[in-house]
């Protein structure tokens, strides 16, 4: 057995124990040290990845494997975990009695996502989704004195719950009619016949079911909104990345994996789900008033945009997933980044729209910042944001679908009206009340690293980030 | 020679950009002024560097980015790309002197903003690889969003998000149109491309999608009515880029892609294209005709010009693509300088209402002497640079069609119309209004804006060979691409017997 292939896990966990410890008995005191204990930890992880025993293959008689793939989405999310401690940090200063729990909770997801994200059983694919939602149930109502986090906690909760029943549900049929939980031998009961019996469809599409409650795709994407505007908005920041590309990723492997031989089958389930994602983010933003909503909207919007790069398959569509995600992770964290500093004179978080009024003459700096991220979630060239909608619709062309790509990219345009509206309040209207100024130099130097990165100069990564997802995407097949 | 000048033309406006935006109001003036000069004076160096007998593409440039299909950064230049660069930077300083005081708020981000416009422009023209291009083309779309909404007038807004979201959605589907012809094709750079043939049904759709973007880009009838608005909110520097420039990515995207790359679509879409311009040509010019605001009329004016562009480049001869580029290249001076034109006038009373003006040939004579100019010109008056284009695009059209050319005609008669209506108004009968008669005559400045426009449009009408000589070659080229999808014409015209020579004394 090669534990060395299994470090960063360890790692993760044997850390997240002590700092457990470190935070029941120092309390508050503690919650800079185990925050950056927490990120040290999640870096550590992250270097843990570099080696050979990263791509050993299966291990543990089937139950995860240590593939490029697994490595690539465990990067990601681990370094999306670190800035979401990071973006904690001068709230709990200011907020909280238990910030020192915080860390720990964001340790233990983590470790949920990379078993997420390497699960090439049914088992192990159930485990780390759940240890990943149970941490993310607490980080919901973290602010427990707070209605609408506790409120936000609860109904995520129940409808993660009520989820997590539906995808055991496919998962008990696919096992019943296969026989194994292993992805492998899932996939042989696909490839026998030439349509998949009728149990074994139930058992795909509630799968699949649970699986887009995870990633928030339509039409079971109802909770995203209340959740991400209830979380307090550093845990919404870690909402809307780390957890969602795991749960992307994951989605990708059991699509690509164990259920690669009918493709035919779950690929009109991905279809149709990506265009709903796309429209209704695009529409239900509209109205909206908070930021914060407003932006789970983007974010159902934009698991649309990776779910087409899905449906495409193989290496290209894989690879563009990848991309996608990683990308997205950049842009929303910067967003989210952004939101934090909306805070007023008395410190108190403001998350309406109108208070972003005339931000380019109040904080011209910030309000770049934040316009470069709108304008790149839109997808208007030159920004980077760009490149990774044009790989998804890539990979559909060329496998054929040009009647999704062209809708998909109806939707873009849709979507475009509301991230211009956010740079029209914050250029077109009369400056509102200046928010205060809050000195935080970790997280300025974040979104001006994140600014970058999806500014034109993020082209250069093209090269080097694209030879990467096209490893990890080839490592699945 | 190994100064990657197209580079350098780009990479100037965006340092200096970036610079405007730390320094004082006065000093980003400065600096964009300086800047945008010494990007004419190297343009005009590209210009003479310009070999018109040289190869296709001059002046290359190429550095990948990565393996496999990724865009490079591939740049060159034709004839046709040189001659809208020089347009490009011709009209950025002048720009930039318009915006000397009639910009007041937030000066360094206006300068920032108009400078990463000329850096985007210019890259557009130069792209040689497909996916660059479509960069440049859809990033010209955030500068100018931004210029309408926080420097424009009332409506500004709604102008900016129809702006942007019409030119957006057509542009998107061409997208679409671009990662087809890449996966088939396998390549992205554009020589290549121009060459490549495509089956004639992947064709029509290719050839409609592109469409889409450059017909609205360009404007056609009827999806030009972003324009009107766009023209009236936008700040006077904001139109005449917007007319001089952007307005010039349609024609250049038909010329450079539409044709070369689908010619038996772009013959199969004649008819379309052409109902398309004799409208626009007509209706616009009556709707110009009922104008009440003179930047709206303006506007008008230029759909009809536009059709123009079209009817020629659709003509499928030589006669018609050069009126065509000509047509481009002089309505880019003509409305840019009519815009200026209103500009000056609306910088002292604030309105833009026809029949708030009014004789002011008394007061402003020197004024009314560069009008009268620029609207002799748009009317196309021979010696004037609008009658070489406008003349050229008519007799290539007639060869192609000759209802097209009939309806092409009629426009010019209203163009006249219109624009000797509006000078009318504005110049000529009795100063009815105190505030207007008040008003001072040009100032240097304004001599300075509008001067070097007027020489420009008397030498590209009396010498038009300077400018059609870098294109010739090209031309050439693209016709002999298109050649075999040529429509035949309805008006055939058959070389007569030359009546042989009969020299009398020749018999001793």
């Amino acid at each position: 057995m090669n534990l060395y292939a299994i470090l960063p896990e360890i790692i993760l966990t044997v850390g997240a124990l002590i700092l457990m410890m470190v935070a029941a008995f120092g309390g508050r005191r503690v919650t800079a040290l185990t925050s950056w204990a927490a990120v040290a930890l999640l870096v550590g992880a992250s270097f843990a990845l570099i080696g050979d025993p990263q791509t050993a293959g299966p291990l543990f008689g089937g139950l995860i494997v240590a593939d490029g793939f697994g490595a690539f989405g465990k990067l990601v999310a681990f370094l999306s975990s670190a800035v979401a401690i990071v973006a904690a940090l001068g709230w709990f200063e200011r907020d909280f009695e238990h910030g020192a729990e915080y860390p720990v909770l964001i340790l233990l997801a983590a470790v949920g996502m990379a078993v997420m994200v390497s699960a090439t059983s049914l088992m192990t694919l159930y485990v780390g989704l759940e240890l990943n939602s149970l941490a993310s149930y607490v980080l919901a109502s973290y602010r427990r004195t707070d209605d609408r986090s506790a409120e936000a906690g609860l109904k995520y909760f129940v409808l993660g719950a009520l989820a997590s029943g539906i995808l055991l549900y496919g998962i008990s049929l696919l096992y019943g009619f296969t026989g194994t939980t292993g992805f492998s031998g899932i996939a042989a009961a696909f490839a026998r016949d030439e349509t998949p019996s009728i149990g074994l469809l139930f058992g795909l599409v509630f799968t699949l079911a649970g699986l887009a409650f995870k990633i928030s795709a339509v039409p079971f994407h109802m909770w995203t909104p209340d959740v991400y505007e209830g979380a307090p908005t550093p845990v919404t920041t870690f909402f809307a990345s780390a957890p969602k590309v795991a749960a992307v990723l994951l989605a990708t492997r059991v699509c690509l994996d164990a259920m690669e031989p009918a493709m035919l089958a779950w690929r009109q389930i991905v279809i149709f789900a990506a265009l709903a994602s796309i429209f209704l983010g695009a529409i239900a933003a509209y109205g909206q008033t908070n930021i914060k909503r407003l932006l789970a909207y983007s974010s159902i919007n934009n698991v649309g945009f990776a779910l087409v790069g899905l449906a495409a398959g193989g290496v290209n569509g894989a690879s563009s997933v990848l991309f996608y995600m990683t990308i997205y992770v950049v842009m929303t964290v910067g967003a989210f980044l952004c939101v934090l500093r909306m805070r007023d004179q008395d410190g108190e978080p403001v998350e309406t729209l109108e208070s972003l009024s005339g931000l380019s003459q109040t904080r011209p700096g910030l309000a770049a910042a934040m316009a470069i991220f709108m304008f790149s979630l839109a997808g208007v060239p030159p920004l980077f944001g760009f490149w990774p909608k044009l790989l998804v619709f890539w990979a559909a062309v060329d496998a054929g679908l040009v009647a999704l790509a062209v809708a998909g990219i109806v939707g873009a345009v849709i979507g475009a009206y509301y991230y211009l509206k956010i740079v029209k309040i914050m250029y077109f209207d009369a400056p509102a009340a200046p928010y205060a100024r809050v000195r935080e130099p970790a997280e300025t130097a974040l979104i001006f690293l994140f600014a970058v990165i999806v500014s034109p100069l993020g082209y250069l990564l093209i090269g080097p980030l694209g030879s990467l997802t096209d490893r990890a995407a080839g490592s699945l097949f | 020679m190994d100064l990657p000048i197209l580079t350098v033309l780009i990479a100037i406006p965006l340092v200096a950009g970036a610079l405007c935006l730390f320094v004082s109001d006065n000093a980003a003036r400065w600096i964009a002024l300086v800047a945008t000069l010494v990007g004419l004076a190297l343009g005009i160096w590209l210009w003479a560097g310009f070999d018109p007998a040289g190869p296709q593409w001059q002046f290359t440039e190429l550095v990948r980015f990565g393996g496999g299909i990724t865009p490079a950064w591939a740049l060159g230049i034709d004839g046709i790309a040189l001659m809208l660069i020089m347009l490009t930077q011709f009209l950025m300083p002048i720009c930039i002197g318009a915006s000397w005081r009639a910009i007041e708020k937030r000066v360094p981000e206006y300068m920032a903003v108009f400078l990463l416009m000329q850096a985007l422009m210019v890259g557009v023209f130069c792209a040689q690889d497909l996916l660059l291009f479509y960069i440049f083309f859809e990033g010209g779309l955030i500068p100018m969003f931004l210029i309408i909404g926080i420097w424009g007038g009332a409506e500004r807004i709604k102008a900016a998000y129809k702006f942007f979201l019409y030119t957006f959605f057509g542009s998107v589907l061409m997208l679409i149109a671009m990662i087809y012809m890449v996966v088939e094709a396998g390549t992205t750079s554009i020589p290549v491309l121009m060459a490549t043939d495509f089956p004639f049904d992947a064709q029509k759709w290719l050839w409609l999608a592109f469409f889409a973007s450059f017909a609205v880009k360009l404007p056609m009838w009827p999806v030009h009515t972003w324009l009107p608005d766009a023209h009236v909110q936008a700040p006077t520097a904001g139109s005449v880029i917007l007319a001089g420039i952007l307005l010039k990515l349609g024609g250049y995207g038909f010329i450079r892609f539409s044709l070369p790359m689908f010619p038996e679509a772009s013959n199969f879409f004649i008819p379309f294209v052409f109902v398309l311009s004799g409208v626009a040509v007509v209706y616009t010019s009556l709707v110009a005709l009922a104008q009440r605001d003179m930047k709206k009329l303006i506007a008008y004016s230029s759909v009809a010009h536009m059709a123009f562009v079209t009817f020629g480049l659709f003509a499928f001869n030589r006669q018609g693509i050069e009126g065509a580029m000509m047509v481009m290249l002089a309505h880019g001076l003509v409305s840019g300088a009519l815009f200026l034109c209103v500009g000056v006038i609306y910088d002292r009373l604030h309105t833009r209402e026809i029949a708030r003006y009014g004789g002011l040939a008394d007061n402003m004579p020197g004024y009314a002497l560069l009008f009268m100019v620029f609207t002799m010109a748009a009317v196309g008056l021979p010696g004037t640079a609008n009658f070489v284009g406008e003349f050229l695009s008519l007799v290539g059209t007639y060869q192609a069609s000759s209802w097209a050319a009939i309806a092409g005609t009629t426009g010019i008669i209203l163009g006249a119309a219109y624009m000797l209506y509006l000078y009318w108004r504005i110049c000529f009968g009795k100063l009815v209004h105190a505030d207007a008669a008040a008003m001072p005559d040009l100032s240097m400045r304004e001599w300075w804006l509008l001067g070097p426009i007027a020489a420009a449009v008397f030498w590209m009408g009396i010498y038009p060979e300077s400018f059609l000589k870098p294109m010739r070659a090209d031309i050439g080229r693209l016709i002999e691409r298109i050649e075999r999808a040529a429509p035949p014409g309805d008006a055939q015209l058959t070389a007569g017997t030359p009546v042989a020579e009969t020299h009398p004394e020749a018999a001793h």
